[in-house]
């Protein structure tokens, strides 16, 4: 199985550098630029791909937590320490190293947290944040768990656009390269133009390895129970609640990181990032993509995105985006690729029914172990595949 | 006054350079957001933008070149900006980028065209998009500050010294309101409230009522939005009878309709395009004023506004420089646009210099008012 | 505060109140006769007032916002017939996002044919700057009329579900859709009722409040999302509920003005709602939502 895995992943490299040859082959080496941003993006949405496929939690405020990131380490790259270099605070921070001095646009001189310091303080607080809010908002199911998740989304969009420090409707521009090694840097550069690319292409990577094995492991098959019967699962010994607060960090993690890079990618990041209408199109690259199925989730997400960066939809982006997501769910509602768990659904299908009727058979007997109950929640996810599903009458 | 000898010397060069060789097309990109939240302004400028463009290829272009017009519609979100900008910048080369119509987005984009030495026209209001000056950025609206000191010598004039403040939350309102606060004290003006509200807002009833419990004298409103008509409305209703004033914002007929009876009697800053009808003869804005007003109403059936003028004056200079520098070579426009003076456009008369990529002084604006459902110089 | 200003404050809450309670009351329709979170609510309300100014061009006001009603109605019904009806056994999730996906493109066809320019029906009572003395605080007439109107439309829809064949036949429905169909009732037929009823609902509040709020085509997602966070703060399906969580958030809103700064209105209010629905998970009125259901 892992042999699987990886084979997957190899292909998936394989097909970014087939992209970059032929881009840059053809002399048009500056679509790897929106490929970069459309990476980033699919990282978000592979992330939701876990909650939603897997865990079978909606999130309607997703954008949220790349906003978090984003707008963290952008404010802290670019909020000016040089007043304040007398007080105990920025002393300490200087010489513990975190600080950087540059200087800006017109020869000023800055004097602001390191991009890396920033960067991991970003994703810190996106996870620590997630972890709060998670605590509440997971104890709600389906369409509640919606309106609350809607809701975290909303007052984190409305902070980022009424706060002053945080560039109120203008956003936070000025945001400097985050440095890797030997002169290289996650910048919107021209000349860093392949390796930004594959520094995308290779965090987006390391995620789908990350999620992949998680998905198989025995925690994938919790998670499965969980979206399936939670109540089932927590009957066999499952802590769905800990398994789902963990997943939903997992997730607003791997949405906080995907901000940090575009923001220092494009050198900048506006309130747009935190709007209820971004995260309703995660959600719906995640359902277009197939539910459950992270290679889909990615195939759909790069590619509608960087289609809409490149600006091919013109004044039409929103129609166009409406129009693919009717057409889908109402034809397709398994995503485009008809996720490759449709033939397994066959086998699990069978597998459920088989341990329905034992569970019926003796009511009690619940003691067979976690893998039971995650392969017979998979068929039932895909049975109901009531995403936002808990309490819905059938 | 420069504007018809100088088209007259082009027209000139145009006539003896066009058939000798069938140069290649300027290309001239521009990051509009066309749709969206910010389409008021996107639209008019895109609109006329694409109608200047259409006039001057149809007179055979400039320099003998034709230009070709690049819109991207960035539907107001800065990301879509930045990538435009890398994509007119590294793809299609273009000499200039007319826009975004947002501030938030040119102040995400303008890095990059410094880093990219490509000119930037923004039609964005914001001050801090030429202040500092950034060498390729430039911008057509004229500045904050002015209409902030224009309605503040109104209210000296009057007696007017405690008022309240309204701003919604876009990059307009905000940069507005800074410039109030900054202003203020030195003009013996004090903000008994501040309030900022949503640009979506649909009813601002609270807001106005913590301006009546805060006993102002007047009520200063600085958006762009649908929502100033709403301010205005709400203050009557509620049965506040004082002076209210909107920032230049205010310039779409539209927000006029809008409030209604309840917009008689507003007091604003504006450029002259929408009294164009009621200039003396003698004003030099006069015919380029009407000029454009006519054509853009019979060409798209709706109200000319001040913000289709922003794209109007980016055009405009844009095309002069060129003009001026005799070439297309991008340093050269640069340089020739940083020197032009006496640039008779819709906001007003431009004097660019290196230290002022806006050109436009408080002179540009006129106070005006609402007079039975239409726009009226006030009276002094 | 002063008598008036708090008067003043909670007028004005209540004005956004209703608006959101109508919403919020919308949803719940569809989701009782369906199991369907509607998100193209909001667009109901929209394209109520949209189409209305429109027909104002040539026909007097009543008959506009007839017409509108009308109108808005079959695009409800055309909506359930094209997207909704024929879908077996369709998973909630999928329905979310069809309906995510009908309110864009309602709201684009909306760009295409009206432009963004904004739009209003005149006062119905007086203009733009008429105003009535209530407990010393000054209102335009045309609050009364959108309160008026939206708690009349709220009793009447209440009064319709409690004595009319239809409507109790629509409840059976929301009780129990299987048992329903089983007893021949046209479950079908039930559940585009649903949308017609939920589409006429939110276009004669967007006809009502236009002259106060202003249409423009992109007003209907603001709204779905407050009328959807009422619709789930009330408890899902109880309708009366509904309307009181609406009433609760407008008020709410228009007093953290009083308060706080206006920015943060949305953040204020939404952070005070998610409060209550930690502390009762299922809504307001969760005790009488799992009594009824």
């Amino acid at each position: 199985m892992p042999s699987a895995r990886l084979r997957h992943v190899a292909v998936f490299l394989a097909v970014a550098a087939a992209a970059q040859l032929l881009a840059v082959g053809a002399g048009k080496g500056f679509l790897l630029t929106q490929l970069t941003m459309a990476a980033y993006y699919a990282l978000v949405a592979v992330g939701l791909s876990l909650l939603m496929g897997f865990a079978g939690q909606i999130s309607l405020g997703h954008a949220a937590f790349f906003a978090v990131g984003g707008y963290a380490s952008a404010a802290l790259t670019t909020w000016n320490l040089a007043s304040h270099r007398g007080s105990g605070l920025v002393a300490a921070l200087a010489r513990a190293g975190l600080l950087q001095a540059r200087t800006d646009l017109y020869g000023g001189s800055l004097l602001t947290v390191h991009p890396w310091a920033a960067a991991v303080a970003a994703v810190a607080l996106a996870l620590l944040l997630a972890w709060l809010v998670g605590i509440p908002v997971l104890k709600l199911s389906g369409h509640y768990l919606a309106m609350a998740t809607l809701g975290v989304g909303t007052i984190i969009g409305s902070v980022a656009i009424g706060t002053e420090a945080l560039g109120a409707a203008d956003g936070i521009s000025g945001v400097p390269r985050l440095p890797l090694a030997f002169g290289a840097a996650v910048t919107g550069d021209s000349d860093q133009r392949v390796l930004n690319y594959w520094v995308a292409v290779a965090i987006l990577a390391l995620a789908m390895v990350l999620l992949l094995n998680l998905v198989r492991s025995r925690v994938g098959r919790a998670l499965r129970a969980i979206h399936g019967a939670e109540d089932a699962a927590r009957a066999m010994g499952v802590d769905t609640a800990r398994l789902k607060l963990r997943t939903f960090v997992l997730s607003a993690g791997l949405a906080a990181v995907a901000g940090v890079f575009l923001t220092h990618f494009n050198g900048g990041i506006g309130p747009s990032e935190a709007s209820t209408m971004k995260s309703v199109k995660v959600v719906a690259m995640v359902a277009v993509g197939g539910m459950g199925s992270l290679w889909g989730t990615l195939a759909v997400s790069v590619v509608l995105n960087f289609l809409s960066l490149r600006g091919y939809f013109g004044t039409f982006d929103d129609a166009v985006f409406g129009g693919i997501l009717i057409l889908v769910m109402l034809f397709s509602p398994d995503g485009v690729l008809a996720p490759d768990l449709r033939r397994s659904a066959g086998a699990a299908w069978a597998r459920l029914r088989a341990a329905r009727a034992r569970r019926r058979a003796g009511a009690g007997e619940a003691g067979e172990g976690g893998t039971g109950a995650g392969e017979a929640g998979a068929g039932e996810a895909r049975d109901g595949a009531a995403g936002a599903g808990g309490e819905e009458r059938p | 006054m420069r504007l018809p000898i100088l088209a007259v010397a082009a027209a000139l060069l145009t006539a003896s350079a066009a058939p000798a060789r069938a140069a290649e097309p300027i290309k001239v990109g521009a990051i509009l957001s066309v749709t969206g939240p910010a389409a008021f302004l996107g639209s008019p400028e895109a609109r006329t933008i694409q109608m200047l463009a259409d006039d001057l290829n149809a007179k055979g272009g400039i320099l003998g070149h034709k230009i070709e017009l690049i819109i991207k519609d960035s539907g107001g979100s800065p990301e879509k900006a930045v990538s435009f900008a890398k994509q007119l910048m590294e793809e299609d080369k273009v000499l200039a980028i007319i826009g975004p119509s947002t501030s938030g987005e040119t102040m995400q984009i303008k890095g990059l065209c410094e880093k990219g030495q490509t000119l930037l026209l923004s039609c964005a209001a914001a001050e801090v998009i030429v202040n500092p000056v950034a060498k390729w950025v430039f911008k057509t609206p004229q500045k904050d500050s002015d209409a902030v000191l224009k309605i503040f010598q109104h209210m000296k004039k009057t007696g007017v010294t405690k008022i309240g403040v309204l701003a919604s939350n876009t990059g307009f309102g905000q940069a507005g309101k800074e410039q109030i606060e900054k202003l203020a004290p030195a003009n013996g003006i004090q903000i008994a409230a501040s309030e900022t509200y949503d640009k979506a807002a649909t009813d601002l009833t609270a807001e106005v009522t913590k301006m009546k419990a805060a006993g102002v004298q007047a009520i200063l409103n600085w958006s762009i939005e649908p929502a100033q008509a709403i301010v205005i409305k709400n203050a009557r209703q509620i049965g506040l009878k004082i002076p209210i004033y909107q920032s230049h914002g205010f310039g779409n007929i539209q927000y006029a309709k809008a409030a209604g009876a309840a917009a008689e009697g507003v007091i604003f800053p504006a450029g002259r395009l929408l009294v164009a009808d009621v200039l003396p003869a003698s004003n030099p804005q006069k015919k380029l004023l009407e000029a454009y007003k006519h054509e853009y109403q019979a060409k798209y059936k709706e109200d000319v506004s001040t913000f289709g003028g922003h794209g109007y004056d980016a055009f405009l200079l844009l095309t002069d420089a060129i003009r001026k520098a005799h070439s297309v070579d991008k340093n050269k426009v640069r340089d020739a646009l940083e020197h032009l003076t006496g640039v008779v456009g819709t906001a007003g008369i431009f004097k660019l210099s290196p230290t002022d990529h806006n050109g436009l002084g408080i002179d540009a604006f006129e106070l005006l008012t609402v007079k039975d459902g239409r726009f009226a110089v006030l009276a002094h | 505060m002063a008598r008036e200003l708090l008067v003043q404050y909670l007028i004005a809450g209540l004005t956004y109140g209703v608006i959101y309670a109508v919403v919020g009351i919308g949803f719940n329709i569809i989701y009782n006769a369906t199991g369907i979170i509607n998100f193209a609510q909001g667009e109901f309300v929209m394209l109520g007032g949209m189409i209305a100014v429109t027909l104002h061009g040539f026909l007097p006001l009543p008959a506009a916002i007839a017409g509108a009603v009308v109108l808005t109605m079959a695009v409800g019904a055309l909506v359930e017939m094209l997207f909704i009806r024929w879908l077996v056994k369709p998973s909630v999730l999928r329905m979310i996002i069809i309906t995510i996906g009908v309110s864009i493109l309602l709201r684009e066809a909306a760009l295409l044919l009206w432009g963004n320019a904004v739009r209003a029906l005149p006062y119905f009572t007086g203009n733009e700057v008429t105003s009535v003395g209530i407990l010393g605080a000054r209102v335009s007439p045309q609050v009364l009329w959108a309160v008026g109107v939206c708690l009349a439309l709220v009793a009447a829809i209440t009064a319709w579900f409690r004595w009319t064949s239809w409507g109790r036949q629509m409840r059976a429905c929301a009780a129990n859709r299987v048992a329903a169909s089983l007893c021949g009732l046209p479950t079908r037929n039930l559940v585009t009722l649903s949308f017609v009823l939920s589409a006429g609902m939110g276009a004669l509040a967007g006809c009502v409040v236009s002259p106060i709020t202003q249409t423009q085509y992109s007003v209907g997602a603001g709204l779905a999302i407050k009328g959807f966070t009422v619709a789930i703060l009330g408890g899902l399906g109880n309708s009366l509920a509904a309307v009181a969580a609406g009433l609760l958030l407008g008020v709410l809103e228009s007093f953290s003005v009083s308060l706080l700064p206006t920015a943060y209105k949305d953040a204020i209010s939404i952070a005070v709602l998610l409060l209550i629905l930690f502390v009762r998970p299922t809504g307001l009125f969760a005790a009488r939502l799992t009594s009824r259901v």
